[in-house]
C-alpha cells in the first residue's frame, strides 16, 4: 500500500516534470504515514497549480523527526508533537506547524455488535487489565440497553510504533493517573495486557476475528472500512461519536502561545471528541543553512501556507479533519516567524 | 608429423592466464563475502553503541521492554525466537524426512515425482507475507477452535501458531536438500542391502538415511537459519506480546518481529540503538547456531 502510494506520487511527479513553469522548485519531505494520502493529494494539486514539486516519503513519524534533525530533508512530518526532550539534540530551533487533525476510535467484537458507550476510566482500566470481562458492572452501568455476555475481554493494540498509539496513550495518561505512572505516553509502549496487530488493518483484523476483542484504530480507517465504533464520554460529560466534525471541534479551544502545548486529547470543547490530535510539519526557524537559497525557501513557506489554507479543502474528502480557525491563525503566525538570515521570509497570503 | 610446438606453448600460456583470472575472480568473490560479513558485524556494533553503554549486561537478563522509560531488555524476544524456531524445526524435520524419503527413494522419477518436486520448490518460492495471510486466515481460526475446545483464551495467534507456520515455511528447504542427499546414496550400497534380504524400509533406515545423515542435518540447520530470521509471517500470527511463558498457546514475540514493528517509529538515540542491539544479538545467535550445526555435522561425518 505504502509503496504503491509512493510509486503513484513518484509517477505523478515525473509526469508533471514535462510541464514548464517559470520557477520550478523541488522539495524533499519525509515522515508520518498517517497524513501521507492527504499530502500526496495536496502536493499533486500544488504541483499542477504552482509547478512546485515535492518528493514526500512516508517513512514514519520517528523517521521524519530524525531526518529533519539530520537536515537531510526540507521538512519533516510527525503525528506526535516533538517535545523539548526530542528537540534537545537538534542543530537549531525547529518550528512545528499543525496541518490537519485525526482521531482514534474504539472498536470491539461482541455478539450483535451493539452500539457501545465508554467512560474514560473504564477504557483505561480495560487497557490496564483491571476490567477483564464484558459482564463487568462498570461497563454495563453505562450501557443499560446492552446485554453483555460472560466473555473475556481481549485487548488488541498496535504492535508497530505509531502516532495512533501516541495519541491514544496521551489520552489515557490524561484520564488515568495509574496509566500515567504505570505505562505512560509513547508511540510504542510496554503494554500491561493484550496482543498486538501490525497497523490499523492488523488491529481491525484481530478484533474482527476474536470474540470479545477490544482495540483502537484511526477514525479514517474505521470510516473507510465501515467499522462501527463506540461513543466516548468527554471531559464535559457529553457522549460524543467521533466524526470529522467532532474531531475539528475538539481542537477548537483557546490556543496557547505555544501551539505545540495545545491539548487536543481530552479536550475542553463541550462537543469535541476526546481522542483527537494534530499532525505536524517540522522545519527550521532559520532557513539559511546548507546551500539554501532565499527564493526557494520562500516557495516552501508559500506552499505550507497553502496547505493550511486552500489545501485544507482536500482534507475532508479523504476523511481528515480540517484545522479550526484559531489554529489556522496560529499556523499563520508560525509560518511568518520563519526567517532567512534573521529576517522574516514570508509575509503570508498567496 | 609433430604439431607446431610453438602453438602448444601458446595454448598453454593462454590456458594458464585464463586459469589465474578465474582463480582471482573466485578469490575476489570470497573476499567480498567475508568483508561484507565483517562490515555488517562492525556496523551493528557501532550503531548499537549507545544502547550497549546504556543497557549494559542486564540487556540479556531482564524481561522488560519499555520505550517510554527507555528500559530495554531482550529476554522475551530471544525466548520467542528460539522457542518458535526450535518447535518449527522439530515439526519440519519429521515432515521433511518423510518427504525426502518419498521423493528420494520411492518416487525418484515419473509424473508423481515431478509433481511432488515442483510442489515443494513452489512452496519455497512463496513470499513470506503470503504465508502470513495463509496463517492468519486458515491456521489462526483452526488453532482458535482447538483453544475453545481446551477452554483457554481463544487468541488463535501465538507461539504455537507461529511455530507451525514456520515449519511449513522451512519445510521445502530441508526436504529438497534431504532428497538430493538421498539421491546421492550409491545404488551399490542399497542393492547390497536388498540382496542380503533387507526390506525396502530397512534399506532406507539402515543404509540410505545413515549415509545421507550429515547432508540431511545440514539442510535442517540451513532451514533453522531461515526460521530464526523470519519476520513478516511471524509478526502476523504471533500476537506481539512481550512476555515469557511456558504456555505455547499464548502470544509471544520474536527478535525479528520486534525490529520490524518498532524500527520505523523509534524515537530517541537509545531506543533506536537498542533495536539495533537486538539485531546484533540475532546475528550472534544465528552465527553460534550455525557453528554448532557445523560441529554436529562434522561429528556425524566422523561417526559414519
Amino acid at each position: 500500500m505504502k509503496v504503491s502510494r509512493l510509486l503513484l506520487a513518484a509517477a505523478l511527479i515525473v509526469s508533471l516534470g514535462g510541464i514548464g513553469f517559470a520557477q520550478s522548485f523541488e522539495f524533499v519531505g519525509a515522515g508520518a504515514t498517517f497524513p501521507a494520502p492527504l499530502y500526496t493529494k495536496m502536493f499533486d494539486q500544488y504541483a499542477k497549480e504552482f509547478g512546485v514539486k515535492v518528493n514526500y516519503q512516508a517513512i514514519g513519524s520517528g523517521g521524519g523527526q530524525a531526518q529533519i534533525k539530520g537536515r537531510t530533508v526540507d521538512f519533516g512530518a510527525s503525528d506526535v508533537v516533538m517535545t523539548a526532550k526530542d528537540l534537545v539534540d537538534a542543530p537549531a530551533e525547529i518550528v512545528q506547524v499543525p496541518m490537519v487533525a485525526g482521531a482514534v476510535v474504539l472498536v470491539s467484537n461482541l455478539p450483535g455488535n451493539p452500539q457501545l458507550r465508554f467512560t474514560p476510566d473504564v477504557v483505561a482500566d480495560i487497557f490496564l487489565g483491571k476490567i477483564k470481562n464484558w459482564n463487568d458492572q462498570r461497563i454495563s452501568s453505562v450501557n443499560p440497553d446492552v446485554k453483555f455476555p460472560n466473555l473475556n475481554i481481549t485487548v488488541v493494540h498496535r504492535s508497530d510504533g505509531s502516532g495512533t498509539t501516541g495519541v491514544f496513550s496521551d489520552y489515557l495518561s490524561k484520564v488515568s493517573d495509574e496509566w500515567k505512572t504505570k505505562v505512560g505516553m509513547g508511540t510504542s509502549l510496554n503494554w500491561p495486557v493484550g496482543i498486538g496487530g501490525k497497523g490499523n488493518p492488523g488491529v481491525a483484523g484481530l478484533v474482527k476475528q476474536l470474540p470479545g476483542a477490544f482495540g483502537y484504530v484511526e477514525l479514517i480507517y474505521a470510516i473507510q472500512n465501515n467499522i462501527p465504533y463506540a461513543l466516548l464520554k468527554n471531559k464535559s460529560g457529553n457522549w460524543i461519536k467521533a466524526s470529522l466534525q467532532s474531531t475539528s471541534t475538539a481542537a477548537n479551544v483557546p490556543v496557547p502561545e505555544d501551539v505545540t502545548k495545545l491539548s487536543t486529547t481530552n479536550s475542553d470543547a463541550p462537543e469535541g471528541y476526546p481522542i483527537a490530535s494534530f499532525t505536524w510539519l517540522l522545519l527550521y526557524k532559520e532557513q539559511n543553512y546548507g546551500n539554501h537559497q532565499k527564493d526557494k525557501c520562500e516557495a516552501l513557506l508559500k506552499m505550507i501556507w497553502w496547505m493550511t489554507h486552500d489545501g485544507q479543502k482536500y482534507a475532508e474528502p479523504l476523511a481528515y479533519a480540517v484545522l479550526p480557525a484559531p489554529v489556522v491563525a496560529k499556523a499563520e503566525s508560525i509560518i511568518k516567524s520563519i526567517t532567512f538570515d534573521g529576517k522574516p521570509l514570508f509575509a503570508g497570503g498567496m | 608429423m609433430d604439431g607446431d610446438p610453438e602453438h602448444g606453448t601458446r595454448r598453454m600460456r593462454t590456458a594458464q592466464a585464463s586459469d589465474s583470472a578465474f582463480r582471482i575472480t573466485l578469490f575476489f568473490g570470497g573476499i567480498v563475502v567475508s568483508v561484507l560479513l565483517i562490515a555488517i558485524l562492525l556496523s551493528l556494533v557501532l550503531s548499537s553503541r549507545p544502547a550497549l553503554v546504556a543497557n549494559g549486561f542486564r540487556f540479556l537478563t531482564g524481561s522488560e521492554w519499555d520505550p517510554v522509560t527507555n528500559s530495554f531488555h531482550a529476554l522475551p524476544f530471544v525466548f520467542g525466537t528460539l522457542v518458535t524456531s526450535l518447535i518449527a524445526l522439530a515439526i519440519a524435520t519429521v515432515l521433511s524426512l518423510a518427504l525426502a524419503v518419498l521423493m528420494g527413494e520411492y518416487f525418484r522419477a515419473g509424473m508423481f515425482a515431478s509433481v511432488m518436486r515442483t510442489a515443494v520448490e513452489l512452496l519455497a518460492g512463496i513470499p513470506s507475507i503470503v504465508y502470513g495471510f495463509i496463517g492468519l486466515f486458515f491456521l489462526v481460526p483452526a488453532i482458535r477452535v482447538v483453544q475453545i475446545v481446551l477452554g483457554v483464551p481463544p487468541f488463535g495467534v501465538g507461539i504455537l501458531t507461529s511455530s507451525i507456520l514456520l515449519a511449513f515455511m522451512i519445510l521445502p528447504y530441508s526436504a529438497s536438500i534431504g532428497r538430493e542427499m538421498l539421491m546421492l546414496v550409491p545404488s551399490d550400497l542399497k542393492e547390497a542391502a536388498l540382496s542380503l534380504g533387507a526390506t525396502r524400509s530397512e534399506t532406507v533406515w539402515k543404509v540410505s538415511l545413515p549415509y545421507a545423515r550429515s547432508g540431511i542435518m545440514g539442510g535442517v540447520f540451513l532451514s533453522l537459519g531461515r526460521a530464526l530470521g523470519e519476520t513478516m509471517a511471524v509478526t502476523m500470527v504471533i500476537g506481539n506480546s512481550n512476555i515469557i511463558t511456558a504456555n505455547l498457546l499464548s502470544p509471544g514475540n520474536t527478535m525479528a518481529s520486534l525490529i520490524a514493528n518498532e524500527f520505523s517509529e523509534a524515537q530517541g538515540a537509545v531506543y533506536l540503538a537498542s533495536l539495533i542491539e537486538i539485531a546484533l544479538l540475532l546475528f550472534i545467535i544465528s552465527t553460534v547456531i550455525n557453528i554448532l550445526g557445523k560441529v554436529v555435522i562434522n561429528r556425524m561425518v566422523e561417526a559414519v
